[in-house]
């Protein structure tokens, strides 16, 4: 990345600025792939952007900085997506 | 424009500091998607202030400046200007406010820049709260609404920004909601081709804010559309458009749903709910909401 020699601080894009932000989350989405039709409303709507969308339209979820949020599973029309509680780390 | 045609390139990078279920992260993707990575974006304080996350790293990929509250349209007109000069004039300058830095603070700014037909866009995301410094009302708050400073439940009505902006007579002026990806993408790539002022107001259901669950983030938008609260529209040079749902109500071919509907699911009205139904309050709201459409419908239809 090209570094900027200026006087005024600058921030540079990096993945995980905040840290894995998918120690955040409490439920966990599980994709279940075989009920998946590929309507993308999940990548669309995920506001952090870890619905990853693979070159045939198939998704994968991005568990190392996914919030939680639920937020694909309530728009998946075919109920493909479940939150299931995080289990506890032992 | 189908969901799948949708550009697969992210500027906004995972693992920022916005809440879970965030409507401004999910409005940002679709704004970089629309606008591409040729982008320069002047933010004033607002949540995305802090989205951006900590120095020395950020989770934006274009250029960004950070700038005063009142300030966002005045330093795009100065970024706008500066590129300009050294013959960068197809870069995109964006102004990203909230609604408290479009409604309140950002007014005399942005009205300036809209006068001095600065080759901009003001995207305004629209919460009805200033959620960054702990859900004060702002101008946005509609009736009723509790937030922090108006415990009881806000007694004014919200200003109607887009009239506000019309009254400039710019060349492309929009509403969207996130809630609707498809016709925000559209609006952002029409703003983007066309030269002078550009204004795009989007409605963003907050859900610490509006104290509901945040996986119904999208929920809430399409509420907000279908139930007449929000409407989605473009104002092209002068001539005004309604899109989707809201060009269904202003034409009466479906009614719009009732705003309790809506407003029950929010913990920011559950005082008009609990322990008595407040139904004069809510009277008061649905009142206000059939004034609005009748106005839309002697104007615009």
């Amino acid at each position: 990345m090209k570094k900027y020699d200026v006087v005024t601080t600058i921030s540079y894009p990096k993945k995980g600025a905040m840290g894995k932000t998918g120690s955040w989350r409490v439920f966990r989405p599980i994709l279940d792939k075989t009920k998946c039709v590929k309507c993308l409303r999940c990548w669309i709507y995920c506001p952090e952007g870890t619905v990853i969308r693979n070159k045939d339209d198939t998704v994968d979820i991005d568990y190392e900085y996914c919030k939680g949020c639920g937020i694909c599973a309530n728009v998946c029309k075919v109920k493909a997506i479940t939150m299931e509680r995080e289990a506890m780390k032992k | 424009m189908a969901i799948k045609n949708l550009p697969v390139e992210e500027c906004m990078i995972p693992g920022s500091a916005a809440c879970p279920g965030c409507p401004a992260t999910m409005a940002l993707r679709i704004v970089f998607k629309a606008l591409g990575k040729n982008t320069v974006m002047v933010v004033p304080a607002c949540c995305t202030a802090v989205i951006e996350s900590l120095y020395p790293n950020t989770s934006f990929d274009v250029p960004v400046m950070n700038i005063a509250f009142e300030a966002a349209a005045a330093g795009a007109s100065g970024v706008e200007a500066a590129l300009r000069q050294q013959g960068k004039g197809d870069t995109t300058v964006v102004a990203w406010a909230g609604d408290g830095g479009t409604y309140d603070i950002g007014i005399q700014a942005l009205s300036g820049a809209l006068e001095r037909r600065t080759n901009f866009i003001y995207i305004c995301y629209n919460n009805q709260i200033y959620s960054n410094t702990g859900i004060q009302r702002s101008g946005a708050t509609p009736y009723g609404a509790w937030t922090t400073t108006t415990v009881g439940g806000k007694t004014e009505f919200r200003k109607e920004m887009g009239e506000i902006i019309q009254a400039h007579h710019i060349p492309y002026a929009a509403q969207a909601c996130v809630s609707y990806p498809e016709d925000l993408y559209n609006k952002l790539k029409k703003a983007k081709d066309i030269k002078g002022p550009k204004y795009i107001e989007i409605m963003a259901p907050c859900p610490p804010g509006w104290r509901f669950g945040m996986e119904k983030t999208v929920d809430m938008g399409i509420m907000a559309v279908e139930t007449g609260a929000w409407a989605l529209y473009e104002c092209e040079n002068d001539v005004v458009t309604f899109n989707g749902k809201s060009k269904l109500i202003l034409e009466e071919k479906i009614q719009r749903k009732s705003i309790e509907e809506w407003i029950k699911q929010q913990g920011r009205f559950s005082h008009l709910f609990k322990p008595k139904k407040d139904v004069k309050r809510i009277k008061t709201i649905e009142d206000h909401t059939d004034q609005i459409w009748e106005r839309y419908r002697k104007k615009y239809l």
